[in-house]
């Protein structure tokens, strides 16, 4: 049996849960009571009685195909399907009777006819339901004669034509359809749960199987977006993962928490001893509800892929190779030099990034390392260059800096609008809720300069598609408030109640003035104004109204004001506090939101305070035993900007790759190259580890404890499945160089550290291991007012007091296209890659992405003899690349697109050093770019490629 | 005339779109689509897969497990007749399985194929509704009863194959 580490009940039961009024019925002598609209078969297994099914399945509705089921029910005819059949009051059903025992017997001995035998050696022995079903009904014989079927590869006169070799195109899963009992599991899952619609049953009869795509697909040419819905759906093993086929059943799981994106889906880690076999969505997960992506579910193999460094190494300066050294020898020699930096160039001269791929206790205690240790506020995060806006934005209007719902809001939601985010690639698993909602009738408005899959996929088409030219969001969103409020279509007892009157009329004469209207912003944003203002309308009067954003609304040079913009939106609406609506960032990392929560800002203490309060400096100091320096910190562009200056010394950088995903890279290499001390510690030898002195080996997500905090501010437990392969957990080797510089600190478990975050942090006042062990996840703030955390802000009023509207005057970014640089680049996400690519690279996620692409529509292709596959140069002001060009009428004349996932293409090298008025946040969706013709790779990319070679090299361990 | 029927002759993009948008306007157009496509061009080419699936904002998949379902719809074109010979209970019962397996052999064919000239498909069929008077086939839209050997051959032979 499984040891699960949570003992929670992982049951089937058979059909979703519903909600409506109780009703109580009779099986098997048992009395339940369950809500209408309940199935039968749901009833009985709340009871505990399990009725034997074969195409039912809890996160799917009920379908009625495979006849097993089947019970008696007093006064009605027949023997109904228990899956399809609603309860009734007073209903008294039999589900062991003579008369439904033998008909089970005979529908399985039906399905066995046609499946082989020979589970001792199938992938899904001791993991099968048809296996249990076989079991349950006292399948003791099977009186069919050999005859037509699907699993003998040959028959008695040759080859079968029946059989069809297994489909092992999926780099992770393979399809094997002599096993198959065309339940349509798989389908429903592919449809109801994932939203692909990417497999159907072809054919009728006797030569019904399961098609991924049309004809002549196999399942990597088809729609298959590889979530795993259907291998988990699989009832056989038809559907199986790979790593089950070659490593065997799992016999332990543990309960964790995803590493990549900001959904943040629970996952159960099935092993064998410490060796992964897979990972598995945990259905109890309240941010995915038992879905997944490709990325979580499989691309897990960078754990151990051989490029992992499992060894300190020091270097004397950055020409030379690396030489690996003890932990002792690594760390001393980065304290030393960090100490001696700071006797040479004053106190300031050093700092850290905390990571927001790294959990809430390990990026506490990197901050709490630069103001406790370095003494300094020299702290900086990876949000700084993704939604550092987000947390200005809505810091100001509403006084909270995160999202105000969970994700389950979008069930009650009627109009969504998502602007600057492509959920169906950044975000999978909460598109896919998205989705299902929009199926259901929900509306949706796309503002993006894209035609992303949003805008129309299989059953689901956007009411409008804003298409409007990059850089000139906040035109946009101030021409829907001008519209919402010329028309008088805003919630003015909403307001009145919750906002500051005087401000909303100020802020009411500002987008009222016929130059913000949409006619007016046309020309400039290339929104067509008729269907701007049938956008505006719909959100407006159209029930519950949600906004989702992401990166294209933050990484601009106004992505403060544009938040600022959205959450005017949100108020003018009324669409606030309550299900369903709300204003919902969608967090690029695992951990962005907590990173932030922590204190990573260089002007924040953890829980967004400011770093001048003598009151909350005292909290801290009283706790750590130093004196906090009361001057805010260098942000990391300052940091650069110091170092080639000459100031900035010493960094110590926790996963992450600032060369890579960081803008202008010629300016961040030279940066580092100007400092004297780069401490890198991370899993690989990435970008900026060609410029460190020090490499301290990390930890991955499976080998350590802490809590990451997701988009919706829930903290999530994250465990240790197995042991460090470098020795040590992340958060250790931050401790172990706090020590060696002296600090003294004698954690011995996160927990601990979790504990002085309570106890610092009022947001976090009543979070505790003991609590997320009991409930799984609780979202903050949670304390004393909210002992149950807050899945819902702002409810009864605004955490500032009263709602502020802020004016939002659209300044048109410096960065201008003109006859040299004539088209406008931005840049995005795709599903199988995530972020700079260093896990998901190392993964066989490369199948479907092997190299960033340039989209470009095909009148700017043709106009410059572009054909698609060809080498294009793109350059800006800043820099130039190559990379090959496909094209496509996705992206608007005029605009081109790529992604940052690989290192040799290097997007940034493109980007410019622009970004946010208020925080600094890169402009990285708008440059200026003119593409031509190319034979290959430009200079700066093979000198980048030569350096990054000669500075991975490693010496052979002295013996 | 093509010797082969099975590689589909090309169909203009165009021609399938205007036959999709032909039929836009019904409620649950997939089927008189499909339809339409068959009647115009003798089969339902794939490259009109992903396009019906544009239109109705369906997948490719969907499309697929709609057109696999139906038997009637072609996907390559068939020959300038088609045969259909009864397989039901009761033709079966007066010999329509030794009339059908004589007249493929003798043809060279097996169920579904077309003669080597493109003049006559032979297909299966379940039960054209004349069980009374079977052995039973379909040529072209017209049906036949009480086959025998001779009938069929006379049948096959008018039809060019």
């Amino acid at each position: 049996m499984k040891d699960f580490i949570i003992p929670w009940d992982d049951k089937d039961m058979g059909t979703p849960a519903k909600e409506g009024a109780p009703v109580t019925l009779t099986i098997d002598g048992f009395d339940v009571t369950v809500p209408e609209g309940t199935s039968v078969m749901r009833a009985a297994a709340e009871a505990g009685l399990s009725i034997p099914k074969l195409c039912a399945t809890d996160s799917l509705e009920a379908f009625g195909s495979c006849r097993l089921c089947v019970v008696e029910i007093e006064g009605r005819r027949g023997t109904p399907a228990s899956c399809t059949t609603p309860v009734a009051p007073g209903m008294v059903v039999h589900t062991q009777s003579s008369k439904v025992k033998k008909i089970r017997k005979g529908v399985m001995e039906l399905y066995i006819s046609d499946h082989p035998l020979d589970c001792l050696t199938c992938a899904a022995n001791g993991d099968c339901e048809l296996q249990d079903m076989a079991g349950v009904v006292g399948l003791r014989d099977v009186r069919y004669e050999p005859g037509r079927n699907h699993f003998e590869v040959r028959g008695a006169t040759g080859a079968n034509p029946e059989y069809i070799p297994a489909d092992t195109s999926n780099p992770y899963f393979t399809y094997d359809p002599q096993k198959c009992i065309v339940c349509s599991r798989c389908v429903r899952a592919c449809e109801e749960v994932q939203g692909t619609f990417a497999l159907t049953i072809e054919g009728r009869g006797f030569e019904s199987r399961v098609s991924a795509g049309a004809m002549g697909d196999d399942f990597l040419s088809s729609d298959c977006v590889s979530c795993g819905a259907c291998v988990q759906a699989c009832p056989t093993a038809t559907l199986q993962e790979k790593s089950v086929i070659e490593l065997g059943t799992p016999e332990r799981s543990v309960v964790t928490t995803c590493a990549y994106c900001g959904v943040g889906c629970s996952f159960k880690a099935e092993l064998n001893g410490d060796e992964l076999v897979r990972m598995v969505p945990y259905k109890h997960g309240k941010a995915n509800r038992g879905h997944s992506c490709v990325k979580g579910r499989f691309a897990y193999g960078y754990a151990t892929h051989q490029d992992r460094i499992l060894n300190p190494m020091i270097r004397d300066s950055i020409d030379q190779p690396w030489k690996e050294v003890s932990w002792d020898e690594a760390l001393s020699f980065a304290a030393d030099r960090m100490r001696g930096l700071q006797e040479k160039y004053g106190r300031r001269s050093i700092g850290v990034i905390t990571s927001s791929r790294c959990t809430n206790e390990e990026t506490y205690l990197v901050q709490k390392l630069a103001r406790g240790v370095f003494m300094n506020n020299n702290t900086d995060t990876c949000a700084r260059v993704c939604h550092s806006p987000t947390g200005y934005g809505l810091g100001q209007t509403f006084g909270t800096s995160a999202g105000t719902q969970d994700f389950d809001s979008v069930e009650h939601t009627d109009v969504v609008i998502v602007i600057g985010a492509n959920p169906t690639d950044g975000h999978p698993v909460f598109a896919s809720r998205l989705k299902k909602r929009l199926r259901a009738g929900a509306k949706l408005i796309v503002i993006d300069p894209r035609r992303t899959d949003l805008v129309k996929s299989a059953h689901i088409k956007a009411s409008h598609h804003l298409a409007l030219r990059p850089g000139t969001n906040v035109a946009v969103v101030t021409a829907l408030a001008h519209t919402i409020v010329t028309e008088g279509l805003m919630d003015e007892a909403y307001i009145r109640d919750r906002c500051d009157w005087d401000e909303f009329q100020e802020y009411a004469e500002f987008v009222s003035d016929p130059r913000h209207s949409p006619e007016a912003t046309e020309l400039l944003t290339g929104v067509p104004a008729a269907e701007l203002r049938a956008a505006a309308r719909l959100f407006a009067k159209g029930g519950n109204g949600a906004i989702y954003y992401g990166l294209g609304v933050t990484e601009h040079s106004q992505g403060s004001t544009t938040v600022i913009g959205i959450a005017n939106l949100a108020m003018l609406t009324g669409n606030v506090g309550r299900k369903g609506v709300g204003v919902n960032p969608l967090r690029g990392q695992n951990n962005v939101q907590g990173s932030c929560d922590m204190g990573s800002f260089p002007h924040e203490l953890p829980g967004y305070r400011h770093v001048k309060g003598d009151e909350v400096r005292n909290i801290f100091e009283t706790a750590w035993g130093v004196t906090i320096d009361p001057e805010p910190g260098l942000r990391i562009p300052n940091m650069l900007d110091a170092a080639v200056e000459g100031t900035f010394k010493g960094l110590y950088c926790q996963g992450e790759d600032i060369l890579q995903s960081d803008p202008d890279t010629k300016h961040v290499a030279a940066g580092l190259a100007a400092m004297e001390c780069v401490i890198v510690h991370d899993l690989f030898l990435n970008e900026t580890a060609n410029y460190a002195h020090v490499f301290l080996p990390g930890s991955t997500f499976l080998e350590k404890d802490g809590t990451f905090t997701n988009a919706e501010r829930r903290i999530n437990r994250v465990r240790k499945v197995m042991a460090p392969k470098n020795g040590y957990a992340d958060w250790e080797v931050t401790m172990m160089l706090a020590n060696a510089m002296g600090a003294g600190w004698t954690y011995t478990h996160p927990s601990q550290i979790m504990e002085e975050i309570a106890a610092t942090t009022p947001s976090f006042a009543n979070v505790t291991y003991e609590m997320l062990e009991e409930r799984g996840s609780v979202q903050w703030p949670c304390n004393d007012a909210n002992p149950d955390g807050t899945p819902l802000m702002h409810v009864d009023g605004f955490v500032r007091g009263k709602g502020r509207f802020i004016v939002t005057e659209y300044v048109a970014t410096d960065e201008k296209t003109g006859p040299r640089f004539p088209l406008l680049l931005t840049t995005g996400r795709i599903l199988s890659q995530y972020n700079v690519g260093a896990q998901t690279r190392r993964t066989a996620n490369v199948v479907w992405h092997d190299q960033d692409v340039l989209e470009i529509h095909p009148h700017d292709a043709e106009v410059r003899g572009v054909k698609d596959g060809d080498y294009v140069r793109l350059a800006s002001r800043s820099g130039e690349t190559t990379l090959r060009a496909t094209i496509t009428d996705r992206v608007s004349p005029g605009v081109v697109y790529t992604t940052f996932h690989h290192p040799d293409t290097q997007a940034n090298v493109i980007t410019t050093d622009f970004s946010d008025w208020a925080t600094n946040c890169p402009e990285y969706k708008v440059t200026a770019v003119q593409v031509s013709p190319s034979n290959g790779p430009s200079e700066w990319q093979e000198d980048y490629a030569a350096q990054a070679e000669r500075s991975r090299r490693i010496l052979p361990a002295a013996e | 005339m093509p010797a082969q029927s099975t590689s589909a002759p090309q169909v203009p993009v165009e021609d399938l779109k205007a036959l999709i948008d032909s039929q836009m306007h019904l409620e649950g157009p997939l089927l008189p689509i499909l339809h339409a496509i068959q009647h115009a061009h003798g089969h339902v080419p794939q490259v009109a897969v992903p396009l019906i699936a544009d239109a109705l904002n369906i997948s490719k998949a969907e499309v697929h497990g709609v057109m696999s379902f139906y038997h009637d719809f072609r996907e390559v074109p068939a020959g300038r007749h088609v045969v259909k010979i009864c397989r039901a209970e009761a033709c079966q019962a007066v010999g329509a399985k030794a009339l059908a397996d004589a007249a493929l052999a003798k043809l060279g064919l097996e169920w579904h194929g077309t003669t080597a000239n493109g003049a006559v498909t032979i297909e299966p069929v379940y039960c054209l509704g004349l069980c009374a008077s079977g052995p039973a086939a379909m040529v072209d839209n017209r049906v036949v009863g009480r086959l025998d050997a001779a009938k069929l051959e006379t049948l096959l032979a008018e039809a060019g194959a």
